[in-house]
């Protein structure tokens, strides 16, 4: 329970509408979309700007309580669950686009901003920003900052890192923190813009940013490719990447992504094929036109069934929508979905997909994989039943084996949904003893009293790994 | 792989009593299918207007699985929000995972019901009203009488200038402003209860007639009878049918609403139609869903079935099964400028019935006349059956940025495919007066008055 003076103080830094204790605003704050994770908050806060965050922080500082901030609460490894309690700030109140700043190409814009919408005002000034997460129609500017999230883009276009030039961060202490600005080249001092990107609210509050813009590419041609062989799928990428063609798309669905995916889109998809290629190429039309062409032959020497390339926008959206709606739809198959974003470097794609082929069957789980396939970024889904225990652990055993073989093949535990709670367990695996020690060691320097989004990134702890090799 | 064993709801003796029902009426599988995700935040009303999680799909499901869990006792505050959801079901084809969240809102107020926390007068007026009212037909002839002689009398001017209607809540004195003249003489009285196909019969239709659509909008009852028949179809209407039930089951009277469910499912079924029509959204959603309804009534389930197969809205049958009618608005002279239509979506034909091309398709095809899609034409109105009534002020605000995109279009003729809407866009049009006059019809009445052909045929 909060102190009664605390409430009090809260109350008159944002009014009574905004801080609410009550059980509904409990409840419905104590979730986010990751499977199997709930713990209930004690208060919630929807701040109006930077000034009342830098209030409410020094409230928090001075009872020693918990902050998780959050935008719409969509990530999937547990980043935004209160599992210490304390407060949660929701931040769609902070929605307000400050400032698009033509001459620089940059849009300075409140944290709370809903991704599309922010997207959808940009591109109606004909300006282009390229992070595309697969909940853009729900997730804030804030969560793909916290999150550093990726999308199907990332491969040409890189993350939301590449676009973050500027942030206004509240500190735990109240300090508000100015970084970055209007500037292509900033090097004075540490570049503290980057370390807050991907930070998953943990050091700071990020209340502010300013991002780049790029102009938008002048034509886009999308293609699939159908393989009844996974590997000739897989191979297909490395081959693309060897002919110096970077494709603004390059994503991979598996058979039972595909089956799935059909099922809810309606598209008439070939279920019976074992791997489908969705391929996106933009820029110059004489240029996009020579790639798409250059890919179709790739494709059909890698054995390519079915080789389509979209007559037109309309076409091209049902194909990205097969894509973007892959994660959800698999909930269809089972109550619960288990998504994880194990990432190898591409050239390892191939091996990686076969390993994970292997430990499904090992653990006898059903695991679905889709994803970023350029960027060597999988997304190997479970879908199981949250309420038979065991088989969930085995999903769980078969997880950390992903794990442990995206690592061996030279890649990390999670390329675009961050730590959080899931993957803490598994961070030492991937950093190492000395990153543990650094990034403590960072915490410490912003947060010295473990108030911010506190259980997360950092695990009481490390998992033992499951099969000790080094390649 | 599924595992069988697993034990589908939690094991819990609730003492709270609404806590008890919620976990007997509640479909777990639903409430567990619900990944969290998000999806639907942005197409719910209530969430848009408010930004606040609990009014959002995902907000509530997770209060009712919190409830049914045992993590917190259901409240007043829980029960005024599962009576804040407009039931719109914009959230359904948002939700990839394919959570029936029309049915968990529906159960979650069967359950508030079991334990009617209403103060007496409310609870009487209820009862008037649902038991009352809404199932009995020769109730609504009484009423569309009162109402008739009560318009036509000069009673209506009468009473709006002595301020009788001010004793009303607001909400209610605003809509007896727009409310069409009603009647006592509904399509049966006016047609029989049979009207031939023009040229060869191409199937046997049956109207669903509703009860609010009969005694206010006996019109377009009519209307959709000859649409019907130009299109190809021998229509029937048979007596004996009741209230659809939507407004019993949405407001948590879910016995009543299968009693009239099965009343109605026997009526059609002795007729053996090929078709059941509605004209009216809101009805129709819940007819295709009687199956549903029933799934539990091992007697009625092969022929709730057989009902639910039937039901189809009026639009799409004319569209997609029928001969297509010509339609065209006549040229009164040569300069005359095109006329603009526009259309507001019935949430419940779009997101339950799933029909949206349809209506769509018949007006583009009408001659000399512009179609305009409005903005967000496919976000809920604010009407929501009774829901203008029951919480007018998020109604309100809702409605108020439905007529800024309406006024955008510059329509003259705003369409709508339910009672509902039309008259909630009829109050809009009234309140927020756009800049050039617009009328809001439904969209038979608009069909209907330029069907080519018809005119001359009657005379």
């Amino acid at each position: 329970m909060l102190n009664e003076l605390v409430v009090k103080r809260l109350k008159a830094i944002v009014g009574d509408t905004y801080f609410r204790t009550d059980q509904e605003a409990l409840i419905a704050h104590s979730y986010d979309g990751t499977p199997m994770l709930q713990s209930l908050p004690e208060g919630v806060i929807y701040p109006d700007n930077t000034e009342q965050v830098s209030e409410i922080m020094k409230v928090l500082s001075e009872y020693k309580i918990p902050l998780v901030t959050r935008g719409s609460g969509s990530n999937l490894c547990g980043g935004t669950v209160p599992s210490l309690g304390g407060i949660v700030m929701v931040m769609h109140r902070m929605n307000r686009m400050l400032e698009v700043d033509e001459e620089n190409l940059t849009a300075t814009v409140q944290t709370g901003m809903i991704t599309q919408q922010f997207t959808t005002h940009i591109e109606s000034l004909g300006l282009f920003y390229p992070p595309d997460p697969s909940s853009m129609k729900i997730s804030t500017i804030g969560g793909n900052i916290a999150e550093c999230s990726g999308g199907l883009r990332g491969l040409k276009y890189g993350t939301t890192k590449d676009y973050v030039i500027g942030l206004t961060a509240v500190l735990p202490n109240g300090s508000i923190l100015r970084t970055g600005g209007k500037l292509m080249k900033d090097v004075a001092g540490y570049d503290l813009t980057k370390l807050l990107v991907g930070s998953e609210g943990t050091l700071a509050v990020i209340t502010e940013a300013i991002l780049k813009l790029v102009p938008p590419p002048k034509t886009k041609k999308t293609m699939i490719a159908m393989y009844k062989d996974l590997y000739g799928a897989a191979r297909t990428v490395s081959k693309i990447i060897e002919n110096k063609i970077i494709p603004a798309t390059l994503e991979i669905l598996d058979n039972p992504t595909i089956r799935v995916v059909d099922d809810f889109a309606k598209l008439g998809l070939n279920r019976d094929m074992e791997a489908i290629l969705i391929i996106e190429q933009d820029g110059d039309p004489e240029m996009v036109e020579r790639d798409i062409a250059l890919i179709t032959e790739i494709c059909k020497a890698e054995k390519a069934d079915g080789v389509q390339v979209a007559a037109n926008r309309e076409e091209a959206e049902k194909l990205l929508t097969a894509r973007r709606s892959a994660f959800t739809a698999l909930a269809r198959l089972r109550p619960t979905t288990m998504l994880e974003d194990a990432t190898v470097p591409r050239s390892k794609i191939a091996d990686m997909v076969h390993r994970i082929n292997e430990i499904a069957k090992k653990y006898n789980v059903t695991i679905a994989t889709f994803g970023h396939a350029g960027d060597g970024n999988l997304h190997p889904t479970a879908t199981t039943d949250a309420r038979d225990h065991e088989e969930v652990h085995r999903v769980e055993q078969a997880f950390a084996e992903i794990f442990e073989a995206a690592i061996e093949l030279g890649g990390t535990i999670t390329g675009e949904h961050g730590v959080g709670i899931v993957k803490a367990p598994y961070l030492e695996w991937k950093v190492g003893e000395a990153g543990i020690e650094v990034m403590k060691g960072i915490k410490a320097a912003f947060d010295p009293h473990n108030l911010m989004n506190p259980n997360k990134i950092f695990a009481k702890e490390t998992r033992k790994r499951v099969v000790v090799q080094h390649g | 792989m599924a595992n069988t064993t697993i034990a589908k709801k939690p094991d819990i003796q609730h003492t709270n009593p609404i806590s008890r029902s919620l976990l007997a009426k509640l479909d777990y599988d639903q409430l567990t299918n619900c990944m969290r995700c998000g999806f639907c935040l942005p197409a719910c009303p209530t969430f848009r207007e408010t930004g606040v999680e609990p009014e959002s799909p995902r907000g509530r499901i997770a209060l009712m699985k919190a409830a049914v869990d045992g993590l917190m006792e259901p409240d007043q505050q829980f029960i005024d929000q599962m009576n804040n959801c407009f039931g719109c079901r914009a959230c359904e084809p948002a939700c990839p995972a394919d959570v029936k969240y029309g049915q968990l809102i529906e159960q979650a107020r069967d359950a508030i019901e079991d334990h009617s926390p209403h103060g007496l007068p409310i609870k009487a007026i209820r009862k008037a009203a649902f038991k009352g009212l809404f199932p009995n037909r020769s109730m609504w002839k009484l009423v569309g009488g009162s109402l008739a002689f009560y318009q036509k009398s000069g009673l209506q001017k009468i009473a709006r200038g002595m301020g009788i209607m001010k004793m009303f809540p607001q909400a209610l004195r605003e809509m007896e402003g727009i409310l069409p003249e009603a009647s006592s003489q509904g399509v049966v009285e006016r047609l029989g209860t049979f009207y031939p196909a023009k040229g060869k019969p191409i199937a046997k239709a049956a109207l669903f007639k509703g009860c609010i659509m009969d005694v206010m909008f006996a019109g377009t009852n009519v209307n959709t009878v000859e649409l019907l028949s130009h299109a190809g179809f021998d229509v029937y209407m048979p007596k004996g049918q009741v209230c659809c039930g939507a407004l019993h089951a949405h407001s948590g009277e879910m016995d009543d609403a299968r009693e009239l469910a099965k009343k109605n499912i026997a009526v059609f079924k002795e007729l053996g139609v090929d078709y059941i029509v509605s004209n009216a959204g809101g009805c129709g959603a819940l007819l295709v869903e009687y199956d549903h309804l029933l799934h539990n009534d091992e007697q009625w389930k092969e022929d709730s079935k057989w009902f639910a197969e039937r039901v189809i809205d009026v639009s799409a049958l004319v569209m997609e099964k029928g001969r297509v009618p010509s339609f065209e608005e006549p040229k009164k002279e040569e300069e005359q400028e095109t006329v603009r239509i526009t259309y507001q979506d019935s949430c419940h034909l779009r997101n339950v019935m799933k029909s949206s091309d349809a209506p769509r398709k018949l007006m583009k095809s009408v001659g000399n006349v512009q179609y305009i899609e409005m903005n967000e034409s496919d976000r809920c109105c604010g009407s929501a059956g009774i829901y203008n009534v029951t919480h007018p002020e998020m109604a309100g605000q809702v409605l108020e940025h439905k007529m800024v995109h309406a006024n955008d279009t510059s329509a003259q003729y705003m369409l709508t495919s339910n009672p509902g809407c039309l008259l909630q866009m009829k109050l809009g049009i009234e309140k927020h007066k756009p800049e050039k006059p617009m009328k809001a019809m439904h969209i038979v009445d608009f069909l209907h008055e330029r069907i080519v052909g018809a005119e001359q045929e009657k005379n």
